[in-house]
């Protein structure tokens, strides 16, 4: 890394702004307003990992060559997650939100940056266990098509599995978390009826629309990637989302409290992240 | 802002501690004036499942306020963040906290590389790192970074860490200004706002 002097930075900044402009532009994925410091993060890893002399080299590569943009596009989406993850906010929707949706006639879902899908199957099994599945219909989406494809598959390494059971637990779940999923040798494969209430779709919440009127819009550990700017933004589209009264829930580590239209929602349950849109 | 308070020529000091940090943190942080006129960053390793108990009980024993640090917070002088459990921290241009998910650095999340390399960017050479105890290598090539981009290094003594081998490997990769014992290094920051 040359990466010594103030000037150096300048310009190296000014070479990561016109390749994410480049992304943009060619290929209509928009980073442009993600953090700076995790974006540098991830194109130095890049950098360095395929030998080139700097971004502007990147930059030409990523115009020309559209396997590289993939990779790109890999590199700068994290997908880490878990079935269940924060078990004991999962007993809270359980406990809380479910009978509140209840009173709904039909229930919308949307799990915005629903990566390779484990919270999803999460809620789908919890809402099976409240009764409420056959009335809902969840809308899974992520910008990453990879993840999506993994997402519709639902098989997970068998690695995983004494996590996902032990936060099953936690989570209040009434059954047994092997009723679930049929194991093979080295993976997990989620029932397929699972599935049922599911629409799996490529939707990037940067450039594409508001979906529809949900009832409860998902989206964890998606917007702390953003900058101020795109977060309320973002925040606005789940507003204009959700109908009144519906819920929006968010990881653990993200909050509407430094955001201007975290007026227009009530801190249901502020620890757990989980707000209500002003009716 | 009392009259003996002069601006030093930092703005920012970030810390890394693995093994031993409790106590090294406990010797360090209670020796810093109030208004302290800089943001401390702490990256100590612990476990996913931590909560924010550390935070506080630092709190109750510091002059300076002692707090997690949140997502898009603005790092404030007089102020000490840890890094949240299973988080990584960085800081970006507008010494605003990001939170991230990406993997584990080395094996660490938090990781201290990650938010040495991050304040390098943001304060160049106005920025102090400062690698303490632990049985790791983390914060080697995030205090190189610092050096690099003209800041402060300093590492703890490895004679007085509870576990050397992480002071050791950040004198290794880094070209370090001040080597110190644990007891002198609160003296030594609070002294450079010091008439």
């Amino acid at each position: 890394m040359t990466n010594t002097t103030d000037d150096d930075k300048e310009v190296e900044d000014l070479e990561i702004t016109l390749l994410l402009e480049g992304m943009f532009k060619r290929y209509g994925y928009d980073f442009r307003d993600y953090s700076m410091a995790h974006l540098r993060r991830r194109l130095r890893y890049r950098l360095e990992s395929s030998s080139l002399p700097d971004m502007g080299a990147m930059l030409h590569l990523v115009l020309h060559d559209r396997s590289f943009f993939e990779l790109l596009l890999r590199d700068l989406s994290i997908n880490v997650t878990e079935m269940f993850r924060d078990p004991d906010i999962y007993l809270m929707i359980r406990n809380e939100i479910v009978p509140r949706l209840k009173t709904w006639p039909f229930v919308k879902i949307w799990h915005a940056g629903c990566a390779t899908g484990e919270e999803v199957y999460s809620m789908a099994i919890l809402l099976h266990e409240e009764g409420l599945l056959e009335r809902c219909q969840i809308y899974a989406t992520d910008f990453n098509q990879i993840a999506l494809k993994k997402a519709k598959a639902g098989i997970f390494p068998l690695d995983q599995v004494r996590k996902f059971t032990s936060n099953y637990q936690k989570s209040g779940g009434r059954e047994s978390f092997s009723d679930y999923y049929t194991a093979d040798n080295d993976s997990v494969i989620l029932k397929n009826w699972l599935k049922t209430r599911i629409v799996f779709a490529d939707h990037n919440l940067v450039t594409d629309s508001v979906f529809s009127e949900m009832q409860l819009v998902v989206c964890r550990n998606v917007l702390i990637y953003f900058n101020r700017d795109l977060q309320e933004r973002i925040f606005q589209t789940f507003y204009d989302s959700l109908c009144p009264g519906g819920f929006l829930w968010l990881g653990s580590k993200e909050s509407l409290k430094l955001s201007a239209i975290g007026k227009r929602f009530e801190a249901l349950f502020p620890d757990e992240k989980i707000y209500k849109r002003a009716l | 802002m009392t009259t003996t308070m002069k601006r030093p020529p930092y703005e920012a000091v970030v810390i890394g501690v693995s093994a031993g940090g409790m106590h090294a943190l406990r010797a360090i942080l209670p020796s810093l004036p109030e208004k302290f006129p800089m943001p401390v960053v702490v990256v100590q390793h612990r476990g996913p499942e931590d909560d924010g108990f550390f935070a506080q009980y630092l709190d109750q024993r510091c002059a300076v306020q002692v707090k997690e640090a949140e997502e898009k917070e603005e790092a404030a002088p007089g102020m000490v963040y840890l890094a949240p459990a299973n988080y990584h921290l960085l800081l970006e241009d507008d010494r605003t906290f990001s939170l991230t998910m990406e993997s584990r650095v080395r094996f660490a999340r938090p990781s201290i590389d990650v938010l040495f390399e991050s304040a390098a960017d943001v304060y160049g050479s106005r920025l102090i790192g400062i690698v303490l105890t632990g049985a790791n290598d983390d914060g080697s090539r995030g205090l190189a970074a610092i050096k690099k981009r003209g800041g402060l290094a300093i590492v703890q003594d490895p004679a007085s860490a509870e576990v050397a081998t992480m002071p050791r490997a950040a004198l290794q990769a880094a070209e370090v200004d001040f080597v110190l014992p644990l007891t002198t290094i609160g003296p030594f920051l609070a002294n450079l706002c010091k008439e």
